[in-house]
């Protein structure tokens, strides 16, 4: 059934290419927007570089939380999940975890190419890569408890990033700071254990709580 | 004889219960404010490092304690009212929240202001504060969720789900200035040691933080009077009520 939910967002977003390569692009061009707005000084934008990155793949993640739910909200997929024997915490898990496949991964293989953009080492390359990796999953479960939230609402795309950025803002203070960490030459492993511990608590609560909340928006 | 602990869980009893706890704790707050000021300003010292500037922090400790006490009561409420289906527990976590932004938004003014003359600087990028802006957006998200969802009850719950999602941040706030050796000065005032600063300055502050409770408290309870009169505006005892048909 997990896989099941996996296996058909997928191909839902493989018949759909367009949403899937606007998220991407969308991310593209904000991070490339930066050094256009603050002039291409290598140094300045060699610091900004993590943050930058990471705030792009914030937004980016957000925008596309809108079609987690909605689409299956207006066919009446969901109300079948809802009523379906299978828990519906492992269907929500699921659903973040193809979210994730569809808008995640496309952002961290596509990180590396924009970090040489502003000039950034191998090594902080890696550490930015491997940041992304551990940090989006946690984007797309929390992620997942404000489109629930946020079902079916009047204005719910403006509301969905009030109620999620504030929740976001320890990922990408620790995937930032992983970066610089490590090229201040501190290590980044002390960030990268906490963005692995947010990734293993979102996974057991942010599931759950999506369901609760998704039962409360489809009463 | 049993005693009825459910009584006041009624929305028509707690409105004349709340009725008549306001004129208490409103003068109660209305009389702290005044002694608590006048010792802030008048009988306190001047500090040897701070000078003037430091009594700020007679409105600025207090605030900072209730805007995380109230999103602790708010998500409380919000659990109770999720975890039983009781209504007024959800209408009180509702009250609660502008007050909650309120205090929050006052202490970050305030430290802006104290942190001018102190730090040279009105805002720094310090633990204690981003997370204490992160309250302020938690706040604000949990007040504009419940403002866009039409049917109360869903907005009670919807609500209810961000409080208590929202409320990990009020450990890391608390606990910020210890985990995080940064800019912001820790508790002036602890249970386990002895203060730090002049018992004048402690009772100013303590009142204070007093009165701003006996505030909340009453603010609190006005607005979910009018919250009960709005969602109960149908039944039968807001019918016979005599505030509400005149």
């Amino acid at each position: 059934m997990f896989l099941w939910i996996i296996q058909r967002d997928l191909l839902l977003a493989m018949r759909r290419r367009a949403d899937v390569l606007t998220t991407l692009f969308f991310f593209i061009i904000v991070v490339s927007l930066f050094p256009l707005g603050v002039g291409p000084e290598m140094n300045m934008l060699r610091t900004m570089a993590p943050g930058v990155v990471w705030v792009a793949a914030l937004l980016a993640s957000m925008l596309s939380l809108g079609r987690m739910f909605s689409s299956d909200h207006a066919d009446g997929t969901l109300e079948q999940m809802l009523l379906s024997p299978q828990s519906l915490s492992l269907l929500v898990l699921g659903k973040a975890l193809a979210h994730w496949l569809v808008t995640g991964v496309p952002l961290v293989l596509m990180a590396p190419v924009l970090g040489i953009q502003y000039d950034l080492s191998t090594d902080a390359l890696l550490v930015l890569t491997a940041s992304l990796l551990l940090g989006t999953p946690v984007l797309s479960l929390i992620g997942a408890i404000g489109a629930a939230l946020t079902l079916g609402l009047r204005g719910g795309g403006v509301l969905v990033s009030l109620l999620v950025l504030p929740l976001y803002i320890p990922v990408l203070i620790f995937g930032a700071g992983a970066v610089e960490a490590s090229a201040a030459g501190l290590g980044a492993g002390a960030h990268m254990s906490l963005l692995g511990a947010f990734l293993l608590a979102s996974l057991v609560l942010a599931p759950w709580t999506a369901a609760v909340s998704l039962r409360i928006s489809m009463e | 004889m049993a005693i009825n602990w459910f009584k006041y869980s009624s929305p028509a009893s707690f409105y004349s219960l709340a009725g008549k706890m306001i004129p208490f704790f409103s003068v109660a707050a209305a009389v702290l404010f005044v002694v608590g000021l006048y010792i802030g300003f008048f009988v306190a010292p001047t500090d040897f490092q701070q000078g003037e500037a430091y009594r700020i922090i007679f409105i600025h400790v207090p605030a900072a304690w209730l805007s995380m006490f109230l999103y602790v009561i708010m998500a409380m409420w919000s659990g109770i009212g999720l975890a039983f289906n009781t209504r007024l527990s959800s209408m009180v976590a509702t009250a609660i929240a502008p007050t909650g932004a309120m205090f929050t938004f006052l202490a970050l003014w305030t430290g802006a202001l104290w942190g001018k003359p102190m730090w040279g600087t009105w805002w720094v990028w310090d633990a204690r504060l981003t997370s204490e802006l992160i309250l302020l957006f938690l706040y604000i998200g949990f007040m504009s969720l419940q403002a866009a969802i039409d049917d109360p009850r869903r907005a009670d719950k919807a609500g209810a789900m961000i409080a208590l999602v929202g409320v990990v941040n009020v450990p890391i706030i608390y606990f910020s200035v210890k985990w995080w050796n940064t800019l912001h000065q820790g508790a002036s005032v602890s249970l386990t040691q002895s203060p730090k600063m002049a018992s004048t300055m402690l009772t100013g502050m303590l009142i204070m933080s007093l009165a701003c409770w006996m505030y909340a408290i009453a603010v609190i309870l006005i607005r979910t009077r009018a919250i009960i009169l709005e969602r109960e505006r149908h039944t039968v005892w807001v019918g016979q009520l005599q505030e509400a048909t005149q």
